[in-house]
């Protein structure tokens, strides 16, 4: 099914009644709209899931009590949050302060406006999707920077600058390895990445270089959404609290849901690149099983590739300890950069030598 | 308007030993007309608060242990939405105090309550927080955190069973859902003048608990 | 036990052939005020490979600016030891480096184990406002001219210039109440400044006017996680005052008991190294197999946490039918689920990157230190007080002190899982046999201890725990002194912790394993 079907009738539709600047801005505010909803839906069920996810690793049962299994919970929180008082700190420096949060919220949902939910149902897309992904997914760093050094604490200030460290060394591995499936699918636009991979997946067309990047992009993926055993910028048992240990209320609330949605979208562009986006699965020569797959719509098969890594990546927070400052840039640089760079000159021949699937 | 019995919604009425002293306390204020105007978004945020206690993580001694039991698996306190403990007192909503409070640690409790943000709650968990426990007489220990602090729930025991302190945070919700009868409290004021009616867990009165013999 | 009076002149000289001698670990330094005899300082001495053990006293009259040389430089712990007798007894030692108080808040008046202290609440009110932060470290040197007079001298411990941080005392990592301000270099920590005292409850002091059925209370409340231990030592040190035989039934039970506790310790401890280090779901499944303990204890005791289980003279109450048979499943339960526990979190590449190697204590400088158990054996000591001063079953039942090399944080931590195999194998030998009989011997309802000076030690959960009574033959003790197992542990920080990172200070932290309330007493 192909959204665009209904986008480009909303267009008409505005555009017969409205002059055309009109439409445009009653566009725009209808999307941001949409992106904005969407991203607080997903925001509330990724913390449910996580509280869900992380109580069933642990033998516990996790929210119970507020609505049935626990439903509510998470809308209670957000009602607390919103009217939770926002506590403003002597000495720091107000604007960067006030306005830290709001630059980490705006760098992922402007990232998250970019991931293609299905045929057509994607708000942004261009030529340079990946780097336009890439940039935005990187000021949010700017963000965290901001909050530790506005906050005029010296915990703040330090888990500011672990952060800094890590995210910026990390990027260039994310990087890499959407170069690496770049290079695979010899286009930046990301609609166009999704539509390569109906014949079949880049993780399988790509083969041995795009499993390596798959796996370099999860471990470097999961550094920039800084979670365990990455999350030394905020490490509660070392910081308090990290970065935002001075943030409070709906201030705190931000980092908090930014947080959690830099992790859907760090898995939703694994499923993008790697995993075919809205691509159903389809295996070669077995016409009746792709036939099948083909009835699922393409927003299954996003939300549940995303929701396979985000688990997959939460299997890994609640099992593995937290690395130190050195050992993080060390596996970065000693390590993952190397092969990454190496794995994109593999893919480059493979690629050149056409010996893809 | 009438109000037969302050039904308190998604919390079980009949696991609760003392619910006697509320319908009173809400008969009372009842009485006289105050305060009774009950709008769906008051019901909503106290609903939304009570809910949603995330409790710093703060333990000077033993009952500390307990707290950690109480996240643990057999206990699991993320049942009722606690689980969330945040080590800075900004994001925090509710202090508890588990533990003997010394001269030399008063200040950095106070200091602690001072930095959290509204709304917030203060539970005394323990016989060393409620009254200076076995302790009481020593040169050092400051015998109560009442003396300093606006308690809302006092946990008696030493250390008070996981059962109690859960029991103990339902109380609290109890109360948070009835804080529109009680009042917000007054951001400006001193602690120490607001001190608002605690609510004690157990009817028996408490060897060494001042507040709950009265 | 006997002490040896020296004088003060004499004193650096002696405690230095003894120290030569090798006398090499400073069980306990005490402090003493015996009014108008004077105050002074009572050390117990110990030779680490032959455990013959000394105790030498010295006294000052001048109780307004009483003077004692210091023996910081023979023995690395006594720097803490003779800061805390500063703090309780305004006792300067000269020589010493850092004359600050160490429990007790900077501008509080008077020395409160002295016997002439006036509690008074309008001397030492309920202070609202921050401490001031001291950096001015006082050390006083003698004289020539003026004998025994001291000067003080001043010198700062932080620069106004250094990264300064707190950690503490409200921090998940420290276990506690525990503060410590760092001088940071970017990640790697140059200064260590140590504050106790946020949870020093005065026990010591409050003995003093308890009878000794009272005492026991206290006990517990020390090392929550050793209470077990820690009571024992109490009832022994009793006991053998009052010249009181336990019987046999009680022994096992206290035993057990006490094999118990460490289990249940040393799984918290590794629960809390787990959740230190960001593995939430390790310190869970800790969790879950502590509460099985917490079940076999609340089963005979009624008691958690806190049982209260160990009397003058026996054990509180007797064991019930069928709970030998719970202990043995809960043993084979337990070598099952360390397993797991290993699997998941002591085995697992981060844990091990994280821990091996970093700070490292040299086997001497944990004598020196005094360093006890599991810090001390991981580094080689065999200082285990149930091998060296055996008592109850101790001497009967087959056990092998586990000991390792390289004193790191993860030896450390390994060692408390060889432990847990160990006790679980003492317990295995003594469940089958516990014979019948009373389980305790019926006592005076008003106990005295005869005029005299009183230790005993037992090995605690993370080292050796002693209690020392001074009895004038009165109902109430007159001076307890509790060697704290953690105190030694919190000394040698700042000299591992140099240069380290701050990840490596928590770290250190969980493996060390201190209880605030055991150290602050």
């Amino acid at each position: 099914m192909d959204f665009s079907i209904i986008t480009t009738a909303i267009d008409n539709l505005l555009r017969s009644h409205l002059p055309e600047q009109a439409a445009i801005l009653t566009e725009c505010v209808l999307v941001a709209l949409c992106l904005v909803l969407a991203y607080v839906v997903l925001a509330i069920v990724m913390i449910f899931m996580e509280r869900k996810v992380c109580a069933a690793f642990q033998c516990r049962l996790g929210p119970m009590r507020v609505g049935y299994w626990g439903l509510l919970q998470v809308f209670a929180d957000v009602f607390k949050m919103l009217i939770k008082e926002i506590i403003s700190i002597k000495r720091s420096d107000r604007i960067l302060y006030a306005l830290a949060p709001y630059i980490v919220v705006m760098s992922s949902v402007l990232t998250f406006s970019c991931l293609p939910f299905a045929r057509g149902l994607q708000a942004l897309d261009f030529n340079i999707g990946v780097f336009f992904i890439m940039a935005t997914s990187s000021f949010g760093v700017l963000g965290i920077l901001l909050a530790g050094w506005s906050s005029n604490n010296k915990f703040s200030m330090i888990g500011a600058m672990r952060s800094g460290g890590q995210m910026i060394s990390y990027e260039l591995s994310v990087g890499l390895c959407m170069l690496t499936m770049v290079v695979l699918g010899g286009t930046m636009q990301i609609s166009e990445i999704v539509e390569q991979q109906l014949d079949g997946w880049f993780i399988f067309k790509g083969h041995i270089p795009a499993c390596i990047a798959f796996f370099i992009y999860l471990i470097a993926g999961n550094a920039e959404t800084n979670r365990a055993p990455f999350d030394l910028p905020e490490a509660e048992s070392e910081l308090t609290a990290g970065f935002h240990t001075e943030y409070s209320g709906m201030h705190f609330g931000f980092f908090y849901v930014a947080e959690f949605m830099n992790l859907f979208i760090v898995a939703g562009i694994a499923s993008t690149l790697f995993l075919g986006g809205w691509a159903p699965l389809h295996i070669p020569r077995l016409e009746g099983f792709n036939t099948v797959m083909d009835y699922i719509p393409g927003i299954v098969w996003m939300l549940g590739k995303t929701f396979f890594v985000i688990w997959l990546l939460m299997w890994i927070r609640w099992t593995f300890p937290r690395l130190r400052i050195d050992q993080v840039l060390v596996l970065e640089w000693k390590y993952l950069v190397p092969i990454g760079l190496v794995n994109l000159l593999i893919m480059t021949i493979c690629v050149v030598a056409e010996w893809t699937f | 308007m009438e109000m037969k019995k302050p039904v308190i919604k998604s919390i079980p009425y009949e696991e609760f030993k003392d619910n006697e002293t509320l319908e009173a306390l809400v008969k009372e204020l009842n009485k006289e007309r105050t305060n009774v105007v009950v709008g769906a978004l008051d019901d909503l945020i106290n609903w939304g608060r009570s809910n949603s206690l995330w409790s710093l993580t703060f333990a000077t001694s033993c009952c500390g242990i307990e707290f950690m039991s109480v996240g643990a698996a057999r206990y699991d306190f993320a049942r009722f939405g606690f689980e969330v403990t945040r080590n800075s007192p900004r994001q925090a909503d509710l202090i508890m105090v588990a533990g003997t409070i010394t001269h030399k640690m008063a200040p950095v409790l106070k200091r602690l309550y001072d930095q959290m943000a509204e709304p917030k709650y203060v539970v005394a968990v323990g016989g060393c927080a409620i009254s200076g426990g076995p302790f009481k007489g020593s040169y050092h220990v400051v015998n109560g955190v009442d003396k300093f602090l606006p308690v809302d729930v006092y946990i008696p025991g030493c250390p008070p069973r996981p059962e109690a302190i859960l029991y103990g945070m339902m109380q609290l919700q109890r109360k948070v859902k009835v804080e529109k009868f009680f009042g917000g409290k007054n951001i400006q004021q001193d602690p120490r003048e607001v001190r608002r009616e605690p609510i004690t867990v157990t009817n028996a009165p408490v060897e060494g608990c001042e507040k709950c013999e009265g | 036990m006997e002490l040896e009076f020296i004088d003060k002149k004499e004193l650096r000289t002696k405690l230095k052939e003894l120290r030569n001698s090798g006398m090499d670990f400073l069980r306990e330094l005490i402090g003493m005020d015996w009014g108008d005899e004077g105050l002074g300082v009572i050390y117990l001495l110990e030779n680490s490979t032959t455990h013959e053990n000394v105790g030498i006293a010295v006294r000052t009259t001048d109780r307004k600016k009483p003077t004692i040389p210091t023996v910081c430089d023979l023995w690395k712990v006594a720097e803490l030891y003779e800061r805390e007798v500063y703090d309780f007894y305004g006792i300067r030692f000269t020589g010493h480096p850092d004359m600050r108080r160490l429990f007790l808040r900077n501008d509080w008046v008077g020395y409160p184990l002295r016997k002439d202290y006036n509690p008074s609440e309008a001397i030492n009110p309920i202070r609202l406002t921050s401490e001031p932060s001291e950096d001015l470290q006082r050390s006083y040197e003698i004289e020539e001219e003026k004998e025994f007079e001291a000067i003080a001298k001043r010198e700062n411990f932080m620069h106004v210039d250094e990264y300064v941080i707190n950690i503490g005392p409200q921090h998940p990592a420290t276990h506690g109440v525990l503060r410590f301000r760092l001088a940071l270099a970017g990640e790697e920590i140059r200064k260590i400044d140590i504050h106790c005292g946020y949870i020093h409850r005065g026990i010591e002091k409050l003995c003093e006017s308890k009878s000794y059925p009272q005492l026991l209370a206290f006990t517990d409340r020390l090392d929550y996680l050793s209470a077990h231990q820690n009571r024992h030592a109490m009832c022994m040190c009793i006991e053998k005052a009052i010249g009181l035989d336990v019987t046999p039934r009680a022994q096992y039970l206290r035993t057990i008991m006490d094999e118990l506790q460490r289990i249940d310790s040393h799984l918290l401890m590794l629960s809390c190294a787990a959740m230190d280090l960001g593995a939430l779901t390790a310190f869970i499944y800790g969790f879950r197999d502590r509460e099985k303990i917490l079940d076999i204890f609340e089963e005979v005791t009624g008691g958690r946490l806190i049982q209260n289980y160990n009397i003058i003279g026996g054990v509180q109450a007797d064991i019930t039918p069928g709970w030998e048979n719970k202990v043995k499943e809960y043993c084979t339960y337990q070598i099952d689920k360390i397993k797991e526990f290993e699997d998941l979190f002591v085995n697992c590449i981060i844990t091990r990157n994280r821990m091996r190697g970093v700070s490292p204590l040299s086997l001497e400088d944990a004598i020196s230190y005094g360093a006890t158990g599991c810090t001390g054996r991981a580094a080689g000591w065999a200082c285990d007080v149930r091998k060296r001063h055996p008592y109850a079953l101790y001497g009967e039942v087959e056990f092998k002190e586990a000991l390792r090399t390289h004193g790191d944080s993860y030896d450390r931590m390994l060692l408390r899982i060889d432990e847990i195999k160990e006790s679980v194998s003492i317990i295995r030998q003594l469940i089958d046999n516990i014979p019948a009989g009373e389980f305790k011997q019926k006592t005076k309802p008003i106990i005295k201890l005869p005029e005299g000076r009183f230790f005993a030690a037992v090995e605690g959960s993370r080292g050796e725990f002693g209690v020392f009574i001074e009895s004038h033959g009165e109902r109430e003790p007159y001076r307890v002194k509790f060697r704290s197992m953690g105190l030694p542990l919190v000394a040698c920080m700042h000299k591992i912790l140099k240069g380290c990172k701050i990840a490596d200070l928590i770290t250190t932290g969980a493996t060390l394993d201190y209880v605030i309330p055991d150290i602050d007493r």
